[in-house]
């Protein structure tokens, strides 16, 4: 068996005086889409940031295609590795042109500045999310979830290996969320991999591979969405009582309930 | 989709370029003396031309407009990298307080210079040395995580300006009117202390500063949209700011250190010039290293010539020429929809 894409063992960050991630552990395969649901607070992002290599975990490693993420140079590690964050402010009025443009910057040669290819590579992105009419456009003028898919088409102009996104539709109606997520999943499907944070258990059951439950900083269950989205679960994770019923095509439906009172969650 | 290719960035470079010629040869033309342009540029291109027409174009004229040239280039190109380091396009040149060491230097000197046996000529010396310090106290102050953060850094900028302000009006209230109007005019910043000698140290501080804030233009496109997307996108960020921070306090120490504090150049240049060019700092950054010299050329061009027999400070002319042409500016932008 190949080595996963991503493998976290036993991840601990510790951010000021609070333990954020106490020994995480969670692999992502090549061609897999895996969720990361949990409470506010849980360590969701702070995984993500270890994964991305934006954070140096205090213990455990990180590896990347069987080979430490350290030892990949900055620019390597950007041409595999790419980030969706939650929101990204601008304060300077660049096109979305622009902005997905920035996606090749790890690829660019010494001269720094873009050829056909990479030229080529942004406006597939852009066509892609269905933006390229807003090409010319200053990024300060759109809105919230216009911004976040031509944020999503630099990420895909990065042509990574392994795809972070952290909520990456919280901005997003419904139809937008699951454009993105079939963009995903058609990049799976070309052999990348993906690890989602999401609050949006639906989405996530119906789009991923596998899903991971994150509580207090630590992975508290993993497995296909039908064996991880269960009451129990769900309890010990969020502190809520939920019904989850089996959809027409064997997809888990979370309707959450009651939230459960606080000491007697877990 | 429009996006900066390498034949926009030589087009724009090359008709800055022919701006600035155009300012030089103002710069040298006019001037308060009675020497008329046609002389001017008669002794200019002659090799054996003597005389006070000769004199006063090469050893007054050249090297004031050489001069500022230079301070306008480096002041727009430390307001460049300001706005985009501190990711806010109201960020000038002084705005960390690199001038305020400066001019804290500076006026000491102008200030108590008498009285210790130090002359003139030590003053852009003693704020140099004022900017370094200045420098040297913002990357310990607001590096001290091993992180330079920008809130910190404008902080520590804002409260080191204030208490080198409160220190200036405590030398100046101590020397008498003549100091007092010397340190009047250098904190409003002029040309005319401008000696030929300050100009190779200028030159090499600037051209060091800009080698090295060069390369990282497109970092800075990177940097614009926060630390934590920049190093994502494979930038060394906590190298890359550093770098940044040191080569434009070197511009702005050499810059404020030959002709005290010039507004509004380090500010608006860079500003009209995104509003113009767009803000890839590929473009923006040479941009304004010409278009920063030009309007300083220009600038105190006016300040020699508008008042017959009297000069005024190059920064009172910088303000009333630049304000009302960047409301133009960014009403034009604001009729096209470009700006909010």
């Amino acid at each position: 068996m190949s080595a996963p894409r991503l493998s976290l063992r036993d991840v601990a960050v510790r951010l000021g005086p609070r333990a954020v991630l106490g020994g995480a552990s969670l692999d992502v395969a090549p061609g897999e889409i895996v969720g990361l649901l949990g409470r506010n607070g849980a360590g969701k992002t702070t995984l993500l940031r270890v994964a991305a290599g934006a954070l140096r975990p205090d213990a455990g490693r990180v590896l990347l295609d069987g080979a430490s993420l350290d030892a990949l140079d900055r620019r390597a590690r950007a041409r595999a590795v790419a980030l969706v964050p939650q929101d990204t402010q601008v304060p300077f009025p660049f096109s979305v042109a622009e902005i997905v443009l920035m996606g090749r910057a790890p690829h660019l040669g010494p001269l720094g500045f873009e050829g056909a290819h990479d030229l080529a590579v942004a406006r597939a992105a852009m066509e892609r999310m269905g933006i390229a009419a807003l090409a010319d456009r200053s990024i300060l003028e759109l809105s919230g979830g216009e911004r976040q898919l031509a944020i999503v088409a630099r990420a895909l102009a990065q042509e990574p290996r392994l795809l972070l996104l952290d909520e990456p539709t919280a901005f997003l109606d419904l139809r937008h969320r699951l454009e993105v997520l079939s963009v995903v999943r058609e990049r799976a499907a070309a052999g990348a991999s993906a690890l989602v944070v999401s609050h949006d258990l639906g989405v996530a059951a119906r789009f991923c591979d596998r899903v991971a439950l994150l509580a207090g900083g630590r992975v508290l269950a993993v497995g296909r969405p039908a064996e991880v989205l269960r009451p129990e679960p769900l309890r010990a994770a969020y502190g809520i009582d939920a019904d989850v019923f089996a959809g027409p095509d064997g997809v888990p439906v979370v309707v959450p309930r009651a939230v459960v009172p606080d000491g007697s969650a877990l | 989709m429009k996006v900066l290719r390498p034949a926009r960035l030589v087009a724009v470079s090359a008709a800055l370029a022919a701006l600035l010629a155009a300012s030089i040869a103002a710069g040298l033309a006019w001037g308060p003396s009675a020497v008329s342009p046609r002389e001017a540029f008669g002794v200019l291109f002659d090799r054996d031309a003597a005389g006070p027409a000769a004199d006063i174009v090469r050893r007054i004229r050249l090297p004031r407009v050489a001069i500022g040239a230079l301070v306008g280039a480096a002041l727009s190109v430390a307001g460049v990298v300001f706005q985009a380091l501190l990711r806010n396009p109201l960020a000038d040149p002084f705005v960390l307080g690199i001038s305020g060491g400066a001019a804290l230097g500076g006026v000491a000197v102008l200030s108590l210079g008498a009285s210790l046996g130090l002359g003139a000529g030590a003053v852009p010396i003693a704020a140099f040395a004022g900017a370094i310090a200045a420098t040297a106290l913002l990357f310990t102050a607001a590096g001290a995580r091993g992180r330079l953060v920008a809130t910190t850094l404008l902080l520590t900028g804002v409260v080191f300006n204030a208490f080198a302000s409160a220190a200036i009006v405590f030398l100046a209230s101590l020397g008498g009117m003549a100091e007092g109007t010397s340190i009047f005019l250098w904190l409003i910043g002029n040309l005319g202390a401008a000696r030929a000698e300050l100009l190779a140290p200028l030159a090499g501080l600037f051209a060091l500063g800009l080698a090295c804030a060069l390369p990282y233009a497109r970092a800075l496109d990177l940097l614009a949209l926060g630390d934590e997307t920049a190093s994502h996108l494979g930038v060394a960020v906590e190298r890359a700011k550093r770098l940044l921070l040191l080569a434009t306090a070197l511009m702005v120490g050499a810059a404020v250190s030959v002709s005290g504090l010039i507004g509004f150049v380090g500010l608006i240049v860079p500003h009209a010039l995104r509003l113009v060019l767009g803000p890839d700092h590929r473009l923006l950054l040479p941009a304004s290293a010409l278009a920063g010299a030009a309007f300083l050329v220009l600038c105190d061009t006016a300040a020699r010539s508008v008042l017959p027999g009297r000069e005024l400070p190059v920064g009172a002319i910088t303000a009333l020429a630049g304000g009302p042409l960047f409301l133009l500016l960014l009403r034009r932008q604001q009729r096209r929809g470009l700006v909010a």
